[in-house]
């Protein structure tokens, strides 16, 4: 089976648009959305949702007022500044963990010399298997302000391969976020290709030798992605250039058309909405991707 | 007064956004300071050209085993619930990229086999241009612990004075310690689907944080209507509504973002300013009253 995964560095390049047109595009796969954080592959692809599961991050301390001996030890040893004491008109002083600043490393729960710190598991978010017209689907809903976003998109990705195996998918399509931190990280890890949506735009430009930078170091073959390329011709033309030269192979450009709007409006791929030119591009693009996949 | 940028959503224009809006203060003749929080990929230092002054590396402390001391009895391993330590044979291997510089198996460690070391993760910088005080971090390619960037460079850069924080794109841990403590968010959106879907997250977020917010409507005159329609029914002010211009698409695209240059944009910033002013106060006002209240 091999496995593609959609990133972009800078984010609103058109990263999910051009997943959901590969899956109308695409032969036997399952697709994931990566982007826990903000997904929206769903809003297009319409998924039903067959399974659904909770997600934990980790553990969360709190603390037992009724057992606490106001000692201070726990805000003393957290370094993530989760624990904060407020002074009582008793003259008492009550620590309290913020369960957003919460790390959740323990530290707090196994230093409490009266044990007054449960540190439980939490529920972070939630998973889904589903079923759309384009194939099976594997995406998630991470908890407001939550965090380990990476284990989730891990998860994820695992849980796909597994049912692309039982089913006989041989094609696994991930829609990534954007950055190139923790959940991009755990997206493009042991992936067979990378490719990077970008525009021809200065801040594009950075964004991608950054991408560059980071598939570069984890070893992960890479292809570009030029969107709206005609906004900028001479700018697209650099992008091709500069990370050429870093031996990025294209996957090709895409012109810039409010189809692409529309398309989402109406809860629909860009390929089906309209046989434009558009959508020539965007063939040629999954040609080549199909090409690059080998 | 400190005033996040953020988005659910990327690419809906927080920089843009967040420069304008420091350009106003600074016309103003008022000290302020921009905050690129936007670690990952910081892009603010393209539009504003600042003079860098000065640099320095974000570090987070790492456990280094001292192999002398270690007896292999895997307590460090243990006490770490980020995988980041396991024992092979007498050996304890670290997978730095899980560490997150806690002190749990420093602190723990019976045979106090472990010190630690700074390990740098990403820098914070600091410069000036066009009179705005500018502070940025940026994230080591392949490194994940974004948020101890964010929060260095919240540390050094902001003053009493004005704080413009751009933010990363999400509403997760990177997000939440950027806008955190913030006096005023300002959620910026395009009218589509995906930007409506990614408003109700990013909205859901300033809720959990207890932050006064606002929405600012990017492209407004293209799209659907479903974000004024939600923002109606939940009661959120758009307070800024820039139109789909091609000036501004392309001049962006050049790297340069400065909107006062065109007449019409230069009166809705200093509105959008005043606006935040005001609300900032008669929140702070409320919150007064409120403690007031509860102390007689």
């Amino acid at each position: 089976m091999k496995e593609v995964v959609v990133i972009s560095g800078k984010g609103g390049t058109g990263k999910t648009s051009l997943v959901a047109a590969f899956a109308a595009l695409a032969e036997r796969k399952i697709l994931v959305d990566c982007d826990v954080d903000a997904a929206d592959l769903h809003l297009v692809l319409n998924p039903r949702i067959e399974r659904r599961e909770d997600f934990s991050g980790g553990k969360k301390a709190a603390i037992l007022e009724d057992l606490c001996t106001r000692c201070g030890k726990c805000q003393e040893v957290c370094r993530f500044d989760a624990v904060s004491s407020v002074a009582c008109s008793d003259g008492q002083t009550r620590f309290t963990v913020d369960p957003i600043s919460c790390e959740g490393c323990g530290l707090c729960a196994r230093l409490c010399p009266v044990e007054a710190i449960p540190f439980e598991p939490v529920v972070s978010g939630q998973w889904f298997v589903s079923t759309t017209i384009y194939g099976p689907m594997v995406h998630a809903r991470l908890g407001i302000a939550q965090s380990n976003s990476g284990k989730l998109v891990s998860l994820l990705r695992r849980e796909a391969r597994s049912i692309a195996e039982k089913d006989g998918f041989n094609l696994l399509i991930a829609d990534g976020s954007p950055g190139i931190g923790c959940p991009v990280i755990a997206s493009i890890t042991g992936a067979d290709l990378v490719v990077a949506v970008t525009e021809p735009t200065c801040s594009g430009l950075h964004d991608v030798q950054r991408v560059v930078d980071l598939t570069s170091h984890f070893r992960i073959p890479l292809m570009l992605c030029i969107n709206k390329w005609d906004i900028n011709p001479e700018i697209a033309d650099r992008i091709e250039r500069e990370t050429g030269q870093r031996g990025v192979r294209m996957a090709g450009r895409i012109r810039y058309d409010p189809a692409v709007t529309r398309a989402q409006i109406m809860k629909t791929t860009v390929v089906e909405y309209t046989g434009g030119a558009i959508a020539g591009d965007i063939r040629a693009v999954w040609r080549n991707v199909v090409y690059g996949l080998g | 007064m400190k005033i996040a940028i953020a988005s659910g959503k990327g690419g809906t224009g927080k920089t843009t956004i967040a420069v304008n809006l420091a350009l106003t203060i600074a016309s103003f003749g008022q000290p302020v300071t921009l905050l690129d929080c936007d670690v990952e990929e910081p892009n603010c230092h393209l539009f504003l050209k600042p003079e860098i002054t000065g640099s320095r590396p974000v570090t987070i402390p790492q456990p280094k085993v001292l192999g002398e001391r270690c007896n292999g009895c895997g307590v460090c391993a243990d006490v770490c619930e980020y995988h980041a330590l396991t024992v092979m044979g007498d050996q304890v291997l670290v997978f730095r990229e899980l560490c997150h510089g806690c002190g749990a198996c420093f602190l723990l460690c019976p045979e106090k086999a472990i010190v630690e070391e700074g390990h740098p993760i990403g820098s914070v910088e600091e410069g000036v241009s066009q009179g705005i005080r500018f502070v940025q971090g940026r994230l080591n390619v392949a490194e994940v612990m974004s948020p101890a960037v964010i929060r260095q460079v919240r540390m050094q850069g902001e003053t009493a004075g004005v704080c413009i924080i751009d933010s990363p794109p999400g509403t997760s841990c990177p997000v939440v310690e950027s806008v955190r403590g913030t006096d005023f968010v300002l959620l910026v959106t395009e009218p589509t689907p995906f930007g409506l879907h990614d408003l109700t997250l990013a909205v859901e977020m300033a809720r959990a944080l207890a932050r006064p917010f606002a929405v600012a409507l990017n492209r407004c005159d293209s799209g659907d209507e479903g974000v004024r329609s939600y923002c109606e029914r939940e009661r959120v002010e758009i307070l800024l509504s820039i139109p789909d211009d091609r000036r501004i698409a392309e001049s962006y695209a050049r790297g340069d973002i400065d909107l006062s240059k065109l007449p019409e944009y230069r009166e809705v910033f200093d509105r959008c300013c005043r606006r935040i002013a005001a609300l900032v106060n008669e929140g702070q006002e409320r919150a007064d009253r409120e403690k007031r209240g509860r102390s007689v």
